[in-house]
C-alpha cells in the first residue's frame, strides 16, 4: 500500500459573514494516494467549506493546501485540470438530457465520452435506458449516478464527492459505495463526505468533523478500537421511557437511541453492581423484555463519545 | 489546444441554445415580446384620429356657421356630441372636465356677415391638452378642415375672405410635437430583451449551482462570457428582421436609408446591450435582482433618456449629461436618422464610435469582475 500523500492541508481556516461564522477552524490533515478518505460529520460541521477550499472554489483565510503537488491558490488552474468535483447540491443542467449533460462535461474538458467510457461504464449502463430523459426528471439515485459520471468523464486524478449519498435510497447508497471502491481500484483518489456514520467503515481513513474542528483522523477500525468504555445496548419498544429513566440513574455517562436500540455506558469502568441494580429496577418497572448486552462500538458511538468528552472539557475549562 | 478550445466553445453555445429553446417562457419573451411591443406601441402611438368627440358653440347660427359645422361632422375625424350657443368658459369647461370631449370649436356672432364683409374673422379652437401630443394633432386636423372650408368658399365669387383659426391649448399652453416612435420602440425592445436575457443567464448558473461545476473545470472566463452572448446575438438579429418587417408592412413606416447599414448598426447596439446584461449578471446575486436591475434600471432610463418620448434638449443640464450614458439614446439617434432621414455613416460616426466604446468598456469590466472562485 502506497502512503504517499497526494493532498496535504495545513492549518486551514475560513470564516464567513466577516468573521462571525467560523466554518473551518485551523485544520490539518493529509490524504494518501489512492485511498478513500471520508469526512464524517453532521450538517453544518464544515464539510462543504473544506470541499470548496480544496477544489479551489473558496480561498482560505489562513493556512494552505497542496493538491497533487500544486499550490491551491497560485496554481488553481492546474488543479482544476486534474480534479473531479461533485457538489452536495445536484448541479447539472436540469433541462438537458442525461446524454447531453455527459457530452457537455466531456467536451469542456476537451475529451469525449468514448475516450473515458471505461471509467463510467458500470454507472452509465444503469443510466443508459434514460439517456434521453431530462436530468431534472431523474430519481435521486439516478441523479447522483449521472453527477458521478459527469465528474468522472475527464478521468480525474482526485475525486471530490460532497455528500453523494444524501437523499438517496439505501439500495442506491450501497451501489454507490461499490462504485467508489471500483474507482479506487482504477487508481483514483477519493475524498468523500457523508453525514451517515455507517458509511464511515467503507472508507480507508476518516476524519470526524464537528463545528469546523477535526475530532479524530484514523482508519475506521482504529477509531472504534479506541472507544474507552464498555458499551451496553438494550432492545425495547419503550425507548422513550427507558431513556428518561437512564438519564436520572446515577453513574450513567451517556445514553442515546441507536436505531432500534438504546446505547449507554457508565462513568466508571468498575460498574458491575450498578448494572445489576439497573437491570433489577428496569425489570421491576416492566421496562424491558430482552437482555442488556455489551456491543462493539460503531463510528457513531465514537462520535458521540468524543462530542460529550469535548462538552465536559469545555465545561471544566470554561 | 486550439481545437479543444473550439470544441469547448461550440458545446457551450449548443448548451445555451438548449436552454433557450426548451424554456417556453424564454421563447415567449424572446419572440413574443418584440412583436407585441412593436404592434402595441405602433398602434397605440399612432397619430391617426377617428371620431373624436367635440362640442360646437355656434353663436352665429347662420349660413356659413351651419355649413362649416356640417363639414366637420361629415368628416371621419370628429363627432359633434353637442351643439349650443353659450360661449362662457364655465359652460365649455364642464364638458372637458367630464371628459366627454377633447376639443371645442367656438364660432363667433355674425360669422357669415364677417366673412362676407370684412373678409377676415376669428374662430376659436379649444383643445384638452392634458395629453399634449393628442391635442396638437387634433387642432391641426381641425385647422385643416377649416382651411379647406375657407378655400371652398373663396372659390365663390366676391368672397376672398380669410378665416384665421386662433388656437388655445387649454391646461398646457406650450406643447412639443409628437415624434416618430418606431425607432424608439426598436431601441427599447432590443434593450429590454438583450439585457434581460443575458442578465439572467450567468446568475442562473450561480443560483442553480452549475456555476460551481463550471468553475472547477479548466475554462477561461472569456469563453463563458462569449458563449453567453453569441446565442442571444443570433436570436436578436432575427428579431431585428422581424421588427423591421413589422414596421414596414404593418405600421407602414418606410425605411429611407440603407437597410444593410441599419442592420449593422443594430447588431452593434445588440452587442452593447448583451455585454451590459453580462455585466449585470456577473454583479447580481440572484436572478430576481438581475431581472429587477435590467427592468427598472434599463427600461426607465431608456424611456426617459433616449429622447423618443421626452426631448432631451429641454432637460436640465445634469439630466442631459446622464442621457449620454444611456446606450439607447445613441442607437435611437442612429435608427431615427437612417430610417427617417436616410442618413449615411458619415453623419453617424460619432454615435457609432460611442456605442463601440461603451461595448468595449463593458466587456473589459465584465472580464475584470468575473469571479474565478465562489463568492461567499
Amino acid at each position: 500500500m502506497m502512503t504517499e500523500p497526494i493532498i496535504t492541508v495545513e492549518k486551514l481556516s475560513r470564516t464567513f459573514q466577516k468573521g462571525k461564522v467560523k466554518a473551518v477552524k485551523n485544520i490539518s490533515f493529509s490524504i494518501n494516494k489512492n485511498e478513500i478518505f471520508g469526512l464524517i460529520g453532521p450538517d453544518g460541521a464544515g464539510k462543504t467549506s473544506i470541499f470548496r477550499i480544496l477544489t479551489t472554489l473558496l480561498l482560505p483565510d489562513t493556512g494552505f493546501a497542496h493538491i497533487a503537488g500544486y499550490d491551491m491558490v497560485k496554481e488553481y488552474k492546474k488543479i482544476r485540470q486534474i480534479i473531479g468535483y461533485m457538489p452536495g447540491k445536484f448541479s447539472l443542467y436540469q433541462d438537458l438530457t442525461v446524454e447531453e449533460n455527459l457530452h457537455f462535461f466531456a467536451s469542456i474538458y476537451g475529451t469525449n465520452i468514448d475516450e473515458n467510457y471505461h471509467l463510467i461504464e458500470d454507472i452509465y449502463n444503469q443510466l443508459s435506458p434514460f439517456k434521453d430523459r431530462k436530468a431534472g426528471n431523474l430519481s435521486g439515485g439516478m441523479k447522483q449516478k449521472l453527477a458521478l459520471s459527469c465528474a468522472l468523464i475527464h478521468n480525474p486524478t482526485i475525486m471530490f464527492l460532497d455528500e453523494p449519498t444524501t437523499g438517496v435510497d439505501p439500495v442506491s447508497r450501497k451501489e454507490f459505495w461499490v462504485m467508489l471502491s471500483k474507482l479506487k481500484r482504477k487508481g483514483i483518489t477519493i475524498l468523500v463526505s457523508t453525514p451517515y456514520m455507517d458509511e464511515a467503515s467503507l472508507c480507508d481513513r476518516v476524519a470526524l468533523i464537528q463545528d469546523g474542528n477535526i475530532l479524530s483522523i484514523d482508519q475506521p477500525g482504529n477509531i472504534t478500537k479506541q472507544f474507552p468504555r464498555s458499551l451496553y445496548s438494550i432492545r425495547s419498544n419503550q425507548k422513550g421511557r427507558i431513556i428518561n429513566y437512564l438519564r436520572m440513574f446515577k453513574g450513567i455517562y451517556n445514553c442515546y437511541v441507536y436505531g432500534e436500540n438504546i446505547h449507554f455506558n457508565f462513568e466508571k469502568e468498575d460498574h458491575r453492581e450498578m448494572l445489576v441494580k439497573l437491570k433489577k429496577n428496569l425489570q421491576h418497572k416492566n421496562l424491558f423484555d430482552d437482555t442488556i448486552r455489551i456491543v462493539e462500538p460503531s463510528i457513531e458511538d465514537c462520535f458521540i463519545e468524543m462530542l460529550s468528552g469535548r462538552k465536559s472539557n469545555a465545561i471544566e475549562n470554561g | 489546444m486550439k481545437t479543444i478550445k473550439f470544441r469547448q466553445f461550440t458545446s457551450l453555445i449548443r448548451k445555451e441554445f438548449y436552454h433557450v429553446f426548451r424554456d417556453k417562457k424564454t421563447m415567449l419573451i424572446l419572440f413574443g415580446m418584440p412583436a407585441t411591443m412593436i404592434l402595441i406601441f405602433g398602434f397605440a402611438l399612432t397619430n391617426e384620429i377617428r371620431n373624436t368627440s367635440i362640442v360646437v358653440i355656434d353663436q352665429a347660427n347662420d349660413n356659413h356657421s351651419k355649413k362649416l359645422t356640417q363639414k366637420i361632422s361629415t368628416s371621419n375625424y370628429f363627432t359633434i356630441v353637442d351643439k349650443q350657443s353659450d360661449p362662457r368658459r364655465k359652460n365649455i369647461e364642464q364638458y372637458f372636465q367630464k371628459g366627454s370631449i377633447k376639443l371645442a370649436l367656438i364660432i363667433p356672432n355674425n360669422f357669415s356677415s364677417e366673412i362676407e364683409s370684412h373678409n377676415t374673422c376669428k374662430i376659436q379652437i379649444i383643445a384638452d391638452a392634458t395629453d399634449p401630443n393628442n391635442a396638437n394633432v387634433l387642432t391641426s386636423y381641425m385647422t385643416s378642415i377649416i382651411r379647406n372650408y375657407e378655400r371652398q368658399i373663396s372659390g365663390i365669387p366676391n368672397s376672398n375672405c380669410n378665416i384665421i383659426p386662433e388656437i388655445k391649448m387649454l391646461y398646457n399652453p406650450k406643447l412639443k410635437g409628437a415624434p416618430n416612435f418606431v425607432p424608439g420602440v426598436i431601441a427599447l425592445v432590443l434593450m429590454l430583451i438583450c439585457v434581460m436575457m443575458t442578465a439572467i443567464s450567468i446568475v442562473r448558473e450561480k443560483e442553480m449551482g452549475t456555476m460551481e461545476v463550471l468553475l472547477v473545470s479548466p475554462f477561461r472566463p472569456f469563453l463563458i462570457i462569449l458563449s453567453k452572448t453569441v446565442p442571444y446575438l443570433l436570436i436578436s438579429l432575427l428579431n431585428i428582421i422581424l421588427i423591421l418587417l413589422l414596421s414596414v408592412f404593418v405600421l407602414h413606416l418606410p425605411i429611407k436609408g440603407n437597410l444593410t447599414f441599419l442592420f449593422i448598426e443594430s447588431a452593434l447596439f445588440i452587442i452593447t446591450c448583451l455585454t451590459l446584461g453580462i455585466f449585470i449578471s456577473i454583479k447580481a446575486k440572484s436572478q430576481q435582482a438581475a431581472m429587477l436591475i435590467s427592468l427598472v434600471g434599463m427600461f426607465l432610463p431608456t424611456v426617459l433618456f433616449s429622447g423618443f418620448m421626452f426631448p432631451i434638449d429641454n432637460m436640465p443640464l445634469i439630466l442631459q449629461f446622464i442621457s449620454n450614458l444611456v446606450p439607447a439614446k445613441w442607437f435611437y439617434t442612429i435608427a431615427k436618422s437612417i430610417m427617417i432621414q436616410g442618413s449615411h455613416f458619415s453623419a453617424l460616426w460619432t454615435e457609432t464610435l460611442i456605442l463601440t466604446a461603451m461595448t468595449v468598456l463593458l466587456m473589459v469590466a465584465s472580464l475584470k469582475n468575473f469571479k474565478v472562485r465562489l463568492e461567499p
